[in-house]
């Protein structure tokens, strides 16, 4: 059979030779072996205590992003519902009423955005369909949780902090501050 | 009155020699466990149990805690009274084995002499193989009240598994008892620390590979594992044991480690004798202190050795395991005994 890789070795099948058949030094190498292994570096990472960095690419919670003024970006246009493939993403739009103008961007916006959690395989293809630059996959891991109506995000758990009113939890939203993340790799 | 007569003194001094050696076999089981998981986390580049305590030394206690407040199951049908009988009598055969072992020389407290041996008894390692045998009894009495096809079959497994390698254990033993003529423990350490006179291991290194092998055979330690086989009988013959009675069959399995490392550190290896120390030199409680680290440090050493082939060697096939104690050990240790006894013939004529 051709092999896949190049690290597939031939199984040797020879009779055993005497030293084999004795066990004893070949006891001893093993032993050897784990001996080694006894003094290597751990590889463990001790989790809660350290966390290992993530990828650049790393897609994690979803954040529905705001203008530097401080707007909702968001439209609900649909678009991101429709290109998600496990529809986890549900809205409903609204009209912005006069006097509205410095929290919606848009004459339209979401009344109602919904994630399910438990569906959504955070495969980023809602954030590629967004023509507004709204919604984000951030640097944060879903949150685990015993209840299953948790994992539904509505739009108060998902609406990023205004950057104008509070930078600070804006920034650590976004996840940029955290030590686990892409960001810090630079 | 002879009552009156009766020193009884050395009731209480051995009374406290028991309570010791138990709770330092105890303890020492205890670290054992924490021990292992050190040791098998180390060697698959893990870091092993860290959590409760520093490096995690709190863990025995953790893993003693929730063994304890495990729900006790009892099967309706098995058999009530055997089914406690059976952690009960591997726990203590694993504890009295260690009546016989010398410890150390001798503490002078006031004059008095005190030997730190619980039983110098002329017999010595023929009751550390009788009672080593009384803790079979534990395994099949385990699996047979059970009342399950598993536990029963893995508890013949393991009780005709023990049996055949004390076989050759036995056989390798009598060559070095032709050696030291003598089965007294304090015996053969005294001779093996007589000056000129080297450990038994160079006298008989078939012998002791021979005994250890088996050693690891009796003690149910992989590659013989073969009674509790988690991943072939599931569980073997503790698999009806829940919360402390599954506790005491593991933890039995760690004394009696403790206890083969004496045997075979006393035997083989000089007991409580430091290499190149002139213990004569020293006052007798000095000497005696450090014939207690230097023993505890070879027991120490073996009970790593017993974790290390733990972690290496994949546990044997049943029949593979029955040929090697009948056609390879004991054939060897029969050989052994021979050669040892022409020799012996030869030096004295």
């Amino acid at each position: 059979m051709q092999s896949l890789t190049n690290r597939s070795e031939n199984v040797n099948r020879s009779p055993m030779t005497f030293a084999e058949r004795i066990y004893i030094p070949e006891i001893a190498k093993g032993m050897a072996i784990t001996l080694k292994h006894f003094f290597k570096k751990k590889v463990t990472v001790s989790y809660p205590d350290e966390t290992r960095p993530f990828s650049p690419v790393f897609r994690g919670l979803h954040v529905l992003n705001r203008d530097e003024e401080g707007r909702e970006r968001c439209t609900a246009c649909g678009l991101c519902a429709v290109a998600c493939p496990a529809e986890a993403i549900t809205m409903e739009a609204a009209e912005r009423l006069p006097g509205e103008e410095n929290l919606y961007r848009e004459e339209k916006y979401a009344a109602k955005y919904e994630i399910n959690m438990l569906r959504c395989i955070f495969c980023g293809l809602c954030e590629e369909a967004c023509p507004k630059d709204a919604i984000y996959l951030s640097e944060t891991v879903t949150p685990s949780d015993y209840a299953r109506k948790k994992f539904i995000y509505t739009k108060e758990d998902l609406l990023i902090p205004n950057p104008v009113t509070e930078p600070e939890a804006y920034k650590e939203a976004l996840g940029k501050n955290q030590p686990t993340t892409a960001g810090s790799l630079k | 009155m002879t009552l009156l007569a009766f020193d009884w003194t050395i009731v209480i001094e051995k009374l406290i020699l028991v309570a010791v050696v138990v709770f330092a076999s105890l303890g020492i089981a205890l670290y054992s466990t924490w021990a292992e998981r050190k040791v098998a986390a180390f060697m698959q580049d893990r870091k092993g149990p860290n959590r409760a305590g520093p490096f995690g030394l709190l863990q025995p206690f953790a893993d003693g805690a929730k063994l304890i407040f495990k729900e006790e199951i009892i099967p309706n049908s098995s058999n009530k009274w055997l089914f406690i009988l059976g952690p009960a009598m591997a726990m203590t055969a694993a504890l009295i084995t260690s009546a016989v072992i010398p410890w150390g020389n001798y503490l002078d407290i006031g004059g008095r002499h005190i030997n730190l041996q619980i039983a110098d008894v002329n017999i010595g390692i023929l009751y550390v193989f009788g009672a080593v045998s009384i803790g079979v009894y534990g395994i099949m009495i385990g699996g047979w009240a059970s009342n399950n096809k598993f536990s029963l079959l893995s508890a013949l497994r393991g009780a005709s598994q023990a049996i055949s390698y004390e076989l050759a254990m036995g056989m390798a033993l009598i060559a070095v008892l032709m050696c030291t003529g003598t089965l007294s423990l304090k015996t053969i350490v005294d001779q093996q620390m007589a000056p000129g006179h080297l450990w038994n291991i160079c006298y008989q290194p078939l012998g002791f590979l021979i005994f250890f092998v088996c050693a690891f055979a009796e003690c149910n330690r992989t590659p013989f594992d073969l009674s509790e086989a988690e991943n072939e009988l599931n569980m073997g013959y503790h698999q009806e044991y829940s919360s402390m009675k599954l506790g005491f069959y593991l933890f039995a399995e760690y004394v009696n480690m403790f206890i083969s490392s004496a045997v075979m550190v006393t035997l083989f290896f000089g007991g409580y004798d430091v290499p190149f120390l002139n213990e004569s030199l020293l006052s007798p409680n000095v000497a005696a202190l450090i014939g207690i680290i230097a023993l505890m440090v070879k027991i120490v050493i073996f009970i790593f050795i017993f974790m290390w082939v733990r972690w290496t060697i994949p546990r044997f096939r049943y029949d593979q395991l029955m040929n090697l104690g009948w056609k390879k050990l004991l054939p060897l240790a029969l050989v052994n005994m021979l050669i040892t006894a022409v020799v012996i013939l030869l030096l004295h004529h």
